[in-house]
């Protein structure tokens, strides 16, 4: 079992699928797949997410051109100051004088 | 059997034959993601065959049921093209037959959208729909396959010489009956070769693939029921349940 997991990954690339359900709203994320280029991603991807229709437009991207954060991001790029509340609209909303929520 | 009951059981018999040979494939293509793409078009020729074998019952009087054409018929009573009922081999060869197919079968349905016989006309345009998506997925494969490394192109080109023998079948005078043409029902199918060679050259063009030489033997004789070896080995598989327990329902 061990030396499977050291095989090199001969499988076809892997793409990200987005999906769009209807004309105005933003394609999502619906998964992923393998593919041997574009044109072949986008057919396996109507065959997984498309086939049952009401979808609008499809749109794939090799996962490996999808410039991500990492884990060691987390805390520079995420997490909140705690020392700076005044930095989430929150903290506005909770100090709001009652009356300026009243009806003049 | 009229002349148009028999047209369409071989429009029928030609999407389920190569349906079956396809669904040979499930569990076994060479990727997931390609094992669901031929599923897919497996499910899609089937289905077309059920519409397609349903119109044909009613052409015949409903005599007998679609099941009974597809389970209790022998090798010679089926009208398919030799081409469809030739094994998968490897990847390359199925899909060599299927590009060869669809692009007959993509011009053939698009002209049957506008039969005189209603019930084909309107199997025909849910058929055409599917076959445009069957034709993009086998013609690209061509060009991924004829224009990728010396083992595809090598694979691919022993194909396309194996199987340019039963081309010649599809464009062949003889059948349907010239009344059933006459109609406006069928299709003659001496009409479709031109726009066939042509999209078959168009691809082909674009790899490293070459056609086969001129000379090589035609084969024919399967809307006929002459067929070649590989059918009865095709139907013993599928018809051994109906037929081991007839009339059996689930």
């Amino acid at each position: 079992m061990s030396t499977h997991l050291q095989q090199p990954d001969d499988q076809w690339d892997l793409w990200e699928v987005f999906l769009q359900e209807s004309q105005n709203e933003p394609h999502s994320h619906a998964g992923s797949i393998r593919a041997a280029d574009a044109e072949n991603a986008l057919q396996n991807a109507r065959d997984l997410f498309a086939r049952r229709g009401n979808v609008k437009s499809l749109w794939v991207v090799r996962s490996r051109d999808i410039t991500a954060t990492t884990p060691d991001d987390t805390v520079p790029f995420f997490e909140p100051t705690p020392d700076k509340v005044y930095r989430h609209p929150q903290f506005y909303s909770y100090t709001l004088p009652d009356e300026l929520w009243k009806k003049p | 059997m009229t002349p148009l009951s028999e047209y369409l059981l071989s429009l029928a018999d030609d999407r389920l034959i190569l349906g079956h040979r396809l669904s040979e494939w499930c569990g076994h293509a060479p990727i997931l993601e390609e094992d669901i793409a031929l599923s897919n078009i497996a499910l899609d020729c089937i289905g077309q065959a059920t519409f397609l074998y349903e119109i044909a019952a009613e052409a015949e009087g409903n005599v007998r049921t679609p099941d009974r054409m597809v389970y209790f018929r022998e090798a010679i009573e089926y009208r398919n093209l030799l081409l469809v009922e030739q094994p998968n081999g490897d990847f390359a060869r199925t899909i060599v037959r299927q590009f060869l197919y669809d692009a007959f079968g993509i011009s053939l349905y698009d002209r049957l959208q506008t039969s005189s016989y209603a019930p084909l006309a309107a199997v025909a345009q849910k058929a055409h729909k599917e076959l445009r998506y069957h034709f993009r997925h086998s013609s690209q494969w061509m060009l991924r396959l004829g224009d990728g490394t010396d083992e595809s192109i090598q694979r691919t080109q022993h194909a396309l010489n194996e199987l340019w023998q039963y081309t010649d079948e599809m464009f062949i005078g003889g059948f349907p009956a010239e009344e059933v043409i006459g109609s406006g029902a069928a299709i003659d199918p001496r009409t479709l070769r031109t726009g066939w060679r042509n999209s078959v050259d168009t691809i082909l063009s674009r790899t490293a693939l070459t056609l086969p030489e001129k000379d090589i033997r035609m084969q024919s004789g399967g809307r006929n029921g002459r067929h070649t070896e590989h059918l009865g080995h095709l139907l013993t598989e599928m018809q051994s349940v109906a037929r081991s327990y007839p009339e059996i329902t689930w």
